[in-house]
C-alpha cells in the first residue's frame, strides 16, 4: 500500500488546520466533507480560494460540485484534472489515510 | 414514516381557526403571564410573516397594547413601509416609523458593504444597485455559493461569483440592517415595557435564514412553528389585505429585489415547506417527490440541503456557552 500523494497530503493538512483547527481527528480520506460536518459552503469558497492560490487553477461555477470538492481524495483528483488534463485522475490509487 | 395512497399535498393544511386560537392564547401567558410585560412590538415589514404576527399579537394582547414599528432604510422598498402603515391603520395600533440609514451610515455599514462588493466588481459605485443570488441547488448537484448581481445606473447587470473576503465582507456589513432594526425595537420595547415579537417562520428558524442577534432576537416567536404556506392559510383566516397576500417574499435587504429562493431556498416556499415536512417525518424522497410533483432527485438534493443549512444554522440558534451551569434563583 502506496502513502498518499504529496497533493492529497497538503490539503490533508489545509482541511485540518483551517477547518479542525489544528486538531487532528480520525477522518478518511474518502470521507465527505459535508457529511463529516468538516467543512460547509463557506467552507467550500475557503477551500477554493486556497486552491486557485496554491496551485494557480481557476475554479469554474460549474466546477462547484461535492464530486469534485467533497474529500481529500476527490479534491486531490480534481487538482490532477485540471493541472494535467491528459493523466488519469489518480486519487483511486489513493489509500484511506488515517490520522 | 410513509404517508400512504392518501397522502397529497394537504399534508400542511391546518384548521386556521384552531391554530389561531391556540397561538392567541401562547401570546397572553407569554406576554402577560411568563415575560410580565405590558404588550408587545412587532417590526412590521409589509410582509406575510410581520403582518400575520401583528394580526395575532393584536388579537392576543388587544390593539391598544401593540406597537407596529416602520424601521426602512436607503435600500428598502417603498413598498414595505407603504403596507406595513396599511396593517397597522387596519388594525389600529400604535404604530412608528424609524428610518435607521443615519445609524447604518454611523455605522459605515454601506461603506464597508460597498467596499466588499469592489473586491470582486472594482467598477461598483454610486448609482450601483446590488443583490447576492444562490444557483440553483435542486436541478444540479453544486455548492452553496453566492453571486452578486451589480447593476449600474445605466447599462447591464453583471454577475460575478464572490470569493470568501467578498462573501464574509457583505453578509458582514448588511447584518448590521437586521441588528440597527432590533436595537430601536427594544428601544420601544423599554419605553412601552413590552416584549419583542420575532417574526421567523419554521423555514426561516430551522434554515436559518435570520441574523444572530439581529431579526434572531426576540422574547417570543408566535409563527417559528409553521411552515410558511401554514402562514399563509393563518393569514386568509385572519383577513390580511390581499395586496400582501400576494406579495412575493422579499428579503428586503439589497437596493435589487431579491427573492428568498434567490437568497436561500433555491425552491418555491411551496415545495420547500414540503421537503421541509418530508425530511422532519423521514418521508423516503421518491414519496415526496410524487407529493411535491418533483422527481426523486430533486428531493434528494433538497434533503441534503436542508441537512446542510440545519448545520450551520445551529451556530445561529445556539444560545451562549458556559463554563458550567448557573443557578439563578428562581
Amino acid at each position: 500500500m502506496s502513502a498518499a500523494s504529496p497533493i492529497a497530503q497538503q490539503i490533508r493538512a489545509f482541511i485540518i488546520e483551517n477547518f479542525l483547527y489544528g486538531q487532528e481527528r480520525e477522518f478518511n480520506n474518502d470521507a465527505s466533507f459535508l457529511d463529516e460536518g468538516i467543512v460547509d459552503s463557506t467552507g467550500v469558497l475557503q477551500l477554493v480560494a486556497f486552491l486557485e492560490e496554491t496551485y494557480g487553477i481557476t475554479v469554474e461555477d460549474e466546477e462547484l460540485t461535492p464530486q469534485n470538492l467533497d474529500s481529500v481524495n476527490s479534491v486531490a483528483a480534481y487538482l490532477s484534472r485540471k493541472t494535467n488534463p491528459s493523466v488519469e485522475a489518480f486519487s483511486r490509487d489513493i489509500p484511506e489515510a488515517r490520522a | 414514516m410513509t404517508l400512504g395512497a392518501a397522502a397529497s399535498s394537504d399534508i400542511l393544511k391546518l384548521d386556521a381557526q384552531a391554530e389561531t386560537e391556540r397561538i392567541v392564547a401562547n401570546i397572553r401567558e407569554h406576554v402577560f403571564t411568563r415575560l410580565k410585560r405590558k404588550g408587545a412590538v412587532v417590526g412590521a415589514s409589509g410582509g406575510i410573516d410581520s403582518t400575520v404576527v401583528a394580526y395575532l399579537c393584536a388579537r392576543a394582547l388587544g390593539k391598544e397594547r401593540v406597537v407596529a414599528l416602520f424601521t426602512p432604510e436607503a435600500d428598502s422598498s417603498p413598498d414595505s413601509l407603504r403596507l406595513g402603515r396599511m396593517v397597522a391603520g387596519d388594525l389600529g395600533v400604535k404604530s412608528f416609523v424609524e428610518d435607521i440609514s443615519p445609524i447604518l451610515k454611523g455605522a459605515r455599514c454601506y461603506e464597508r458593504r460597498d467596499a466588499a462588493i469592489r473586491k470582486v466588481v472594482p467598477e461598483y459605485g454610486e448609482g450601483y444597485k446590488c443583490k447576492i443570488v444562490l444557483p440553483n441547488m435542486v436541478e444540479v448537484d453544486r455548492y452553496a455559493i453566492f453571486s452578486i448581481v451589480a447593476l449600474p445606473p445605466t447599462g447591464s447587470a453583471k454577475k460575478v461569483r464572490l470569493t470568501l473576503d467578498s462573501y464574509l465582507g457583505i453578509v458582514a456589513a448588511t447584518n448590521c440592517k437586521q441588528r440597527a432594526r432590533k436595537m430601536i425595537e427594544y428601544y420601544y420595547a423599554d419605553l412601552y415595557q413590552y416584549a419583542v415579537a420575532g417574526t421567523p417562520n419554521r423555514l426561516e428558524y430551522d434554515q436559518g435564514f435570520f441574523v444572530k442577534n439581529g431579526d434572531g432576537a426576540a422574547d417570543f416567536k408566535p409563527i417559528a412553528h409553521l411552515y410558511k404556506t401554514q402562514v399563509y392559510q393563518l393569514a386568509a383566516h385572519l383577513g390580511v389585505p390581499d395586496e400582501i397576500l400576494r406579495r412575493p417574499s422579499t428579503t428586503d435587504t439589497y437596493s435589487l429585489e431579491q427573492s428568498q429562493e434567490e437568497f436561500y431556498f433555491s425552491l418555491p416556499f411551496a415545495k420547500m415547506d414540503l421537503c421541509l415536512y418530508g425530511k422532519n417525518h423521514n418521508i423516503p424522497s421518491g414519496e415526496l417527490a410524487a407529493i411535491a410533483g418533483m422527481d426523486e432527485a430533486q428531493v434528494q438534493r433538497a434533503y441534503a440541503m436542508i441537512e446542510s443549512k440545519r448545520a450551520v444554522a445551529r451556530y445561529l440558534r445556539a444560545a451562549p456557552l458556559f463554563v458550567e451551569e448557573i443557578q439563578i434563583g428562581d
